[in-house]
């Protein structure tokens, strides 16, 4: 992998509007905090996207390892049971 | 000089300052220091771009001659320019460019911040939406001085250079002629000079934190509220408006 000779990256999380929660877009190059807010500010919510505003450091990122996906993941594959696809969705009910 | 015609030319220099330096700042378009960067400089560009817009369709409609904002933009002469000379400099460095974009946002802060209150609503309706813009673009500019003036010995030399050959472009900022005084008295126009100690201190403080050296006031240049340019309008004008001259009406 060629080194980044930019700046510390960035992880940036924008909520697209009140109340719902802040989903990863993408990440960005920036020296300090408030440059990486505006950065993010400036790439990924010029289209209205956004109405806030996280950013975090990458490297304080803990990823689990691809190695491990098996052990991690497969055992979930055929526990349909989990869906809450069984009930009667109650009327009125919405953002389930 | 009528009521109208005033109106006309106080709106034309309003959209001539966000279309020129809204140009300048769009040749960053491909050449910011960083990706993220470049985008920064040319939101802010369409930032300037979309208040020209607002102001000079304002000023077709003003003069009542079926005009647009796009025949104002590209079909008068470089004479015919109001905005004020600063906004046409070259765009330099990159510290040029964030000395420059200080200066005029810190300006444009405090002129925004009073005609939102004129009288004449489309005037005081842009000016509002405009001040939102403006305080980002004033953040924007003053975290890069902190960050040059404080950087390296090279980046606060050029800061500091940029800040030193700009000072001078800054006096026309606060100029006032007939045309604000007759559209002042119905509150219409603002005080400009009344907004210079504000503007003088703002600078001043973030020029201090960013270890640069506030210059000293000495000659002033001058000339834009009659039309009178630097050599770098009519070059700025021929890349602007190539395609209407060359093209007439041409559309997509």
């Amino acid at each position: 992998m060629a080194t980044d000779t930019q700046l510390d990256l960035w992880e940036v999380f924008i909520q697209s509007k009140s109340g719902n929660h802040h989903t990863h877009a993408g990440s960005v190059h920036a020296s300090d905090k408030q440059m990486a807010l505006q950065n993010a500010r400036d790439i990924y919510t010029r289209r209205n996207e956004g109405s806030s505003i996280w950013v975090v450091p990458s490297k304080y990122v803990t990823a689990s390892n691809s190695e491990d996906a098996d052990m991690l993941f497969d055992p979930s594959n055929d526990k349909i049971y989990r869906h809450p696809t069984f009930y009667v969705m109650p009327e009125g009910a919405k953002q389930i | 000089m009528t009521k109208q015609e005033a109106l006309y030319t106080y709106t034309l220099r309003l959209g001539d300052n966000a279309l020129i330096q809204g140009h300048r700042l769009s040749e960053w378009c491909s050449r910011g220091p960083i990706l993220e960067e470049d985008l920064a400089l040319t939101n802010l560009a369409l930032d300037q771009i979309g208040r020209a817009q607002a102001f000079l369709k304002y000023a077709a409609h003003i003069e009542g001659q079926g005009k647009t904002e796009d025949d104002l933009a590209y079909k008068r002469g470089e004479r015919e320019f109001y905005n004020n000379l600063i906004t046409e400099l070259p765009i330099g460095d990159f510290a040029y460019t964030i000395a420059k974009q200080l200066l005029i946002s810190a300006f444009e802060f405090y002129q925004f911040s009073e005609l939102s209150k004129s009288s004449d609503e489309t005037i005081a309706g842009i000016s509002a939406k405009a001040l939102k813009e403006v305080r980002y673009h004033l953040v924007h500019a003053q975290d890069w001085c902190y960050r040059l003036g404080k950087g390296t010995p090279v980046s606060h030399k050029k800061l500091q250079q940029a800040f030193r050959e700009l000072w001078m472009y800054t006096g026309e900022l606060f100029e006032m002629d007939e045309i604000d005084q007759l559209l002042m008295q119905d509150g219409t126009a603002i005080d400009l000079m009344s907004l210079r100690p504000d503007w003088l201190n703002l600078v001043g403080s973030i020029l201090a934190d960013s270890t640069i050296v506030l210059p000293a006031d000495t000659y002033m240049q001058t000339g834009s509220r009659k039309g009178i340019h630097t050599e770098y309008l009519g070059h700025l004008l021929s890349e602007v408006q190539y395609l209407q001259r060359a093209y007439p009406d041409a559309t997509w």
